[in-house]
């Protein structure tokens, strides 16, 4: 289980958040929702550990993915090598098989410059689920794509999701997009930033997983 | 035209100018003719000591070049990532970048005695601060995002550094080894010149004194030869293929 109690996040004089606190159970998808410069970045930061200077206590597990707002990989190696460096522990044949997960099953030897960003973000997806991660988190993860990319990108992240059943936590500003992926919703608004709509709010009943599929 | 073609155009245009100016001296012992100086570089080729000064020199400048490239990539690195290590050792650096070459060399001599430890002391001092800044560029604008990355899917340190930052830095690295053999080779021949007896500086420094240019130019070319050889063998060829993912 992860708890996130953050009682306050400061830059500076700047106040960016302040008492933000929910728990997220495995298996679990928390969409963060919010305009945009709000902290909500910030936040996942937190989460992740990338960020420890903050007052509150925050509880992870210590398997962990991340897909960042760019797809963030590394430009001088291949597509397979990306994988493999960051998972040292995957087979070459794991490691193939996920990229044909995402589609990307020609393009194990293209340097990521080759790719296209819609297949530079599926391969950052690959790195994230390949890992086999207890927590999930997504940044904005469909940002600056074309519709029907960004369309299809949602269908896999679900596919995948439903797959490796990571909890997971992603943000983003559009509630359509939260709607579709997401168990919870949580809302950050005003400054310091803080959770205005608690999940229930939303969603009355945290639904089992088997009952959402269901649904979906 | 392609390069080669002009490279070729180039280099003729400066023999002929050689030989026009050969001509206008109308003395050897000023000037000789390229053509003048084939027989004194067999001569000397033939001898055995062109070959063994150029062994001599050349380890020198080896030596001298993996003594400063290690430290100073070392330093830049880490003055590059800890803000608080660059304001201390900062001026210290801007102190060695305007110390004169032949100053270092001097002290180096009189602290140290006329021997091996001293030149290369010497030439490495005056090549640190110059590697240490140019990487230091680099480590400064590593991406704080790759880094994120590399923390949050737990990468080992040594893969992290290898397959992370090295090539965030090679563009730097290279650009300081290059720059760094061009000047450390002239360097070395300072140091041999005031005070070793062997090596290219030392033959041009007893050429010098026999005012013999025909053989301080034979000594002189050899080694600009053998350091474009060096240029185009070895520190081009590294140079793209460090580079290749960027022209993929």
């Amino acid at each position: 289980m992860i708890q996130v109690d953050v009682r306050a996040k400061d830059f500076g004089s700047t106040h960016v958040l302040k008492n933000v606190s929910f728990t997220l159970h495995p298996g679990e998808c928390l969409a963060v929702l919010g305009p945009s410069g709000i902290g909500k970045s910030t936040l996942l930061r937190l989460v992740a550990g990338i960020d420890t200077n903050f007052s509150g206590t925050i509880t992870r597990p210590d398997n962990i993915a991340f897909v960042f707002q760019e797809p963030t990989l590394l430009p001088w190696r291949n597509a397979l090598d990306n994988l493999l460096l960051v998972h040292p522990g995957l087979s070459r044949q794991v490691a193939q098989e996920s990229l044909a997960r995402v589609g990307l099953a020609e393009k194990a030897a293209a340097f990521p410059g080759q790719l296209s960003l819609g297949q530079q973000r599926r391969l950052a997806l690959a790195r994230a689920f390949v890992g086999r991660p207890e927590l999930l988190i997504l940044d904005e993860p469909f940002a600056s794509l074309d519709q029907e990319t960004a369309m299809r990108m949602r269908a896999l992240t679900q596919y995948l999701l439903k797959e490796v059943r990571p909890a997971t936590l992603f943000v983003t500003h559009e509630r359509d997009e939260a709607r579709q992926l997401a168990d919870r919703i949580l809302e950050l608004s005003g400054s310091p930033a803080t959770i205005t709509k608690q999940p229930a709010a939303l969603h009355n009943v945290v639904r089992p997983l088997f009952q959402r599929e269901e649904l979906k | 035209m392609t390069n080669t073609v002009i490279r070729a155009i180039s280099l003729s245009a400066f023999l002929v100018t050689w030989l026009l100016l050969a001509g206008l001296a109308n003395d050897p012992t000023v000037l000789p003719p390229p053509q003048g100086l084939v027989q004194p570089f067999l001569s000397e080729l033939a001898s055995g000591t062109l070959l063994s000064s150029l062994v001599i020199t050349v380890l020198r400048v080896i030596a001298a070049f993996a003594l400063a490239m290690s430290i100073g990539v070392v330093l830049g690195m880490l003055m590059g990532t800890k803000p608080a290590l660059d304001r201390w050792l900062d001026p210290w650096l801007v102190v060695f970048l305007n110390l004169p070459a032949l100053v270092l060399i001097v002290l180096c001599y009189l602290w140290i005695g006329l021997n091996e430890t001293a030149a290369i002391v010497a030439v490495t001092l005056n090549k640190v601060p110059n590697v240490t800044t140019i990487v230091r560029e680099g480590a400064r604008s590593l991406n704080p995002e790759l880094k994120a990355m590399a923390q949050v899917y737990r990468m080992r340190r040594s893969v992290y550094l290898r397959h992370v930052v090295l090539p965030q830095l090679a563009p730097f690295i290279t650009g300081a080894a290059r720059s760094g053999i061009a000047v450390i080779w002239k360097i070395v021949l300072v140091v041999e010149f005031l005070g070793r007896s062997n090596g290219i500086g030392f033959q041009i420094h007893l050429y010098f004194q026999l005012f013999d240019v025909a053989m301080v130019l034979v000594y002189a070319l050899s080694f600009i030869g053998f350091m474009l050889l060096v240029e185009w063998l070895l520190l081009q060829p590294a140079e793209k293929r460090v580079t290749a993912w960027r022209h993929a």
